[in-house]
């Protein structure tokens, strides 16, 4: 192998020179490693936007009254945050980890359409300018939710409607683009001699994340263009007066929602599926029932919307149908979760940090799929919807779930990525505090829930005082505890002991057969059957 | 491999890459036109279900041949005004008893409480959702628009029979009528 690593740096050394340097670089970047660089970059900065909004809601759910913010602030904060969390930091977050990997890990010198790469990033920025410029407006930031049910995002809208529908279509094109470069890269680009069923289970999530995105993205924007038309051109597509209906609306939107929830999670599930085995010092156990578990979410997940949508008044038979059917999900679901466990069965463990998070993982996502599981059930349903029940269980998913998998997937590639080991002692704080924070932050968010505490509102009943302050100092906990990263990944990038190609014992991949940090152009020419083989 | 070689196979991988990127892109337009097509789709398939409380939008003819006469089903009726339109709008009678296939002729009241003459359209619902398939109107203010002047008021018909296959486990049905002010819209 460390034949394979010479051969590599020697060949690449003709296209080093190629980099433009300072902003340039960056503006005009087509390199597959400057974007997801700088859909990392980007990702994490929304994160934190999202995050500080989140810390004012806490602060003002602290205790009972009105302290901090006006109610219509408030709306304006929860939907933003919402929309910048999913939008802005989990979707670009997962962008970029299949920019940087996927050509390195099927032996690809770039993504397929490197050109396109660089758009479908640059458009992404003056997507959330637009949204987040409108908090300077006289109207107000989009205050109906993130879910933008009509009518209060067409009749009741603020005037914000159409910056929100604006940027919405920017970041689905941008997402469309991106699943596009994905998929071509994927199938056309492969080195020869890696089969679909040989590529890592990470291309594979994210090779099945990118068709969701292709199917429900466009149906998304269909969504805003009649929410806009709606609003200012006099159509009635969900307007009971003109012949319209409201309901639709929702049946619409969760059928691009409900896929979408899995566009954030199947990636995750990408992650951790490589560094389990990495650290158990095992081959992953149950690859090709992995590869069909996640294809059969993916399906499946085309026909669970309305259990979003239990208290609309649907029939019987139509709830029992969604009902049986989001259980559904949890047969594969279970599969995966099965084999992970079953790939730490008698593993050589180690806890490295992002073993660490990827074990947090797999125990906090299942608790956050156990809660789904309940509200999937028809008759709770109705005790759980619009609660605090919903939130913590939501929470449970893209928090300890998508976003421990992205921590994961960070720490265990930063050596590739930067070339230096990350400071392991901090590293281990920022788990601990995180751990630690965010249980103290959602768990008691079920009980809030379960006694009735209603979502998307500045105020509560006294009963709830003692939970909500909690949770608010998990919150804020929670929220420091991020900045120990953002620590951590720029002492990484400015030093540290130095990454040797292959910093995890346990680790397979071609990514791990070209030196630390990884060189500007790699895979000019294909690798290694030898090294494919050993895959 | 030689220069030659590496220039076709560059080549081909390109056309790969276009190939694909237009498949793709079909998809991508399908699924936009598919979120639009969603529209008539879901009233057709709640036409056909009789999901989601929806009667018929136009006058049916009366094809019942018997009168049941074991049965008794109670038609409530509400009635309510969308916001920004300062009508007065209720039914004459809040329930009626029928037997199914026997026709009924109801009224409802409304008066234009604004200094100017305003159009509005109301727009019926019946609960619970799966009954609406059952419940026919033969004649129904509901069809057309309702111009009032200012301060005008009007007694208002619904004419309108159940049907005998109503499920024998429906003994109420709630008609709702939400009123708009499609005055601009109609203007």
């Amino acid at each position: 192998m460390t034949t394979d690593v010479i051969e590599q740096d020697s060949h690449d050394e003709h296209h080093v020179e190629h980099k433009m340097t300072g902003i340039k670089r960056w503006l005009y970047t087509t390199n597959h490693k400057d974007i997801g660089t700088l859909y990392l970059w980007f990702s994490f900065i929304m994160f934190l936007t999202g995050g500080a909004m989140a810390m004012v809601i806490r602060a003002e759910l602290f205790q009972p009254g009105l302290q901090l913010v006006e109610p219509d602030f408030f709306n304006q904060l929860t939907t933003v945050h919402g929309l910048i969390m999913v939008f802005g930091a989990i979707m670009p977050a997962f962008t970029g980890f299949a920019n940087w990997m996927i050509p390195m890990m099927i032996g690809a010198p770039d993504m397929a359409l490197p050109r396109m790469n660089n758009w479908s990033f640059w458009i992404l920025p003056f997507a959330f300018i637009i949204l987040l410029s409108t908090f300077f407006m006289d109207s107000g930031a989009p205050n109906f939710g993130w879910t933008f049910y009509a009518p209060l995002s067409t009749t009741y809208s603020n005037g914000s409607t159409a910056f929100f529908v604006f940027a919405i279509h920017i970041m689905g094109i941008s997402s469309i683009m991106g699943a596009i470069n994905i998929v071509v890269t994927i199938m056309n680009l492969r080195a020869p001699g890696m089969t679909y069923m040989k590529m890592p289970l990470f291309v594979w999530t994210f090779f099945i994340t990118a068709y969701l995105l292709i199917a429900v993205m466009p149906v998304l924007a269909g969504l805003v263009t009649m929410l806009l038309t709606d609003t200012y051109f006099g159509t009635s597509f969900f307007n009971a007066a003109g012949g319209g209906d409201p309901v639709m609306f929702q049946h619409i939107f969760w059928f691009f929602g409900h896929p979408e929830v899995y566009i954030m999670i199947l990636p995750a599930f990408g992650i951790v599926s490589t560094t389990i085995p990495t650290f158990s010092r095992k081959r992953l156990f149950g690859y090709s029932s992995m590869v069909y578990a996640t294809s059969s979410i993916a399906l499946l997940s085309f026909i669970v919307w309305a259990h979003h949508m239990f208290t609309t008044g649907m029939p019987l038979f139509g709830e029992l149908f969604f009902m049986y059917c989001t259980m559904l999900i949890a047969v594969p679901t279970g599969v995966k979760v099965f084999n992970w466990v079953a790939t730490m069965w008698r593993g050589s463990l180690s806890f490295e940090t992002p073993m660490l998070f990827s074990i947090a993982f797999v125990i906090l996502f299942t608790i956050g799929g156990f809660s789904g599981l309940m509200l999937a059930m028809t008759p709770v349903d109705f005790q759980y919807h619009d609660t605090y029940f919903v939130v913590a269980h939501f929470h449970y998913v893209l928090v300890t779930g998508s976003l421990f998998s992205i921590y994961a997937g960070a720490y265990y590639w930063l050596p590739k990525w930067t070339g230096h080991m990350y400071n392991d002692t901090l590293s281990k704080w920022h788990f601990w505090c995180s751990l630690i924070s965010v249980n103290l932050l959602f768990f008691p968010m079920h009980f809030l829930g379960l006694a009735g505490m209603p979502r998307r509102i500045p105020d509560y009943a006294l009963q709830f005082a003692d939970f909500n302050k909690w949770v608010s100092i998990g919150g804020f906990a929670f929220g420091l505890s991020q900045l120990i990263f953002l620590v951590v990944v720029i002492k990484c990038i400015r030093g540290g002991e130095k990454a040797p190609a292959k910093p995890w014992e346990g680790a397979v991949g071609l990514e791990w057969t070209v030196a630390s940090p990884a060189p500007y152009h790699t895979f000019s020419t294909p690798p290694s059957q030898k090294d494919i083989d050993n895959i | 491999m030689n220069d030659t070689e590496q220039n076709q196979a560059e080549l081909n991988s390109r056309n790969n890459n276009s190939k694909t990127v237009k498949k793709l892109l079909l998809v991508v337009l399908a699924m936009f036109g598919f979120g639009f097509a969603l529209v008539p789709l879901y009233d057709v398939f709640c036409d056909i279900t009789g999901l989601n409380g929806k009667t018929n939008k136009t006058a049916v003819a009366y094809t019942a041949t018997t009168i049941d006469k074991s049965r008794t089903v109670t038609v409530q009726f509400i009635t309510r005004n969308a916001q920004g339109i300062p009508w007065i709008f209720e039914p004459i009678i809040n329930e009626i008893t029928v037997h199914p296939g026997e026709i009924k002729l109801v009224s409802f009241y409304a008066k234009n409480k604004a200094s100017y003459d305003m159009i509005a359209q109301a727009v019926p619902s019946v609960s619970p959702g799966l009954a609406a398939n059952y419940f026919h109107k033969i004649e129904c203010f509901c069809f057309t628009q309702q111009p009032l002047k200012a301060a005008e008021e009007v007694e208002m018909t619904l004419q309108f029979y159940v049907d005998v296959e109503l499920p024998e486990d429906i003994n109420t049905l709630t008609l709702s009528y939400t009123l708009y002010d499609i005055t601009e819209k109609s203007s």
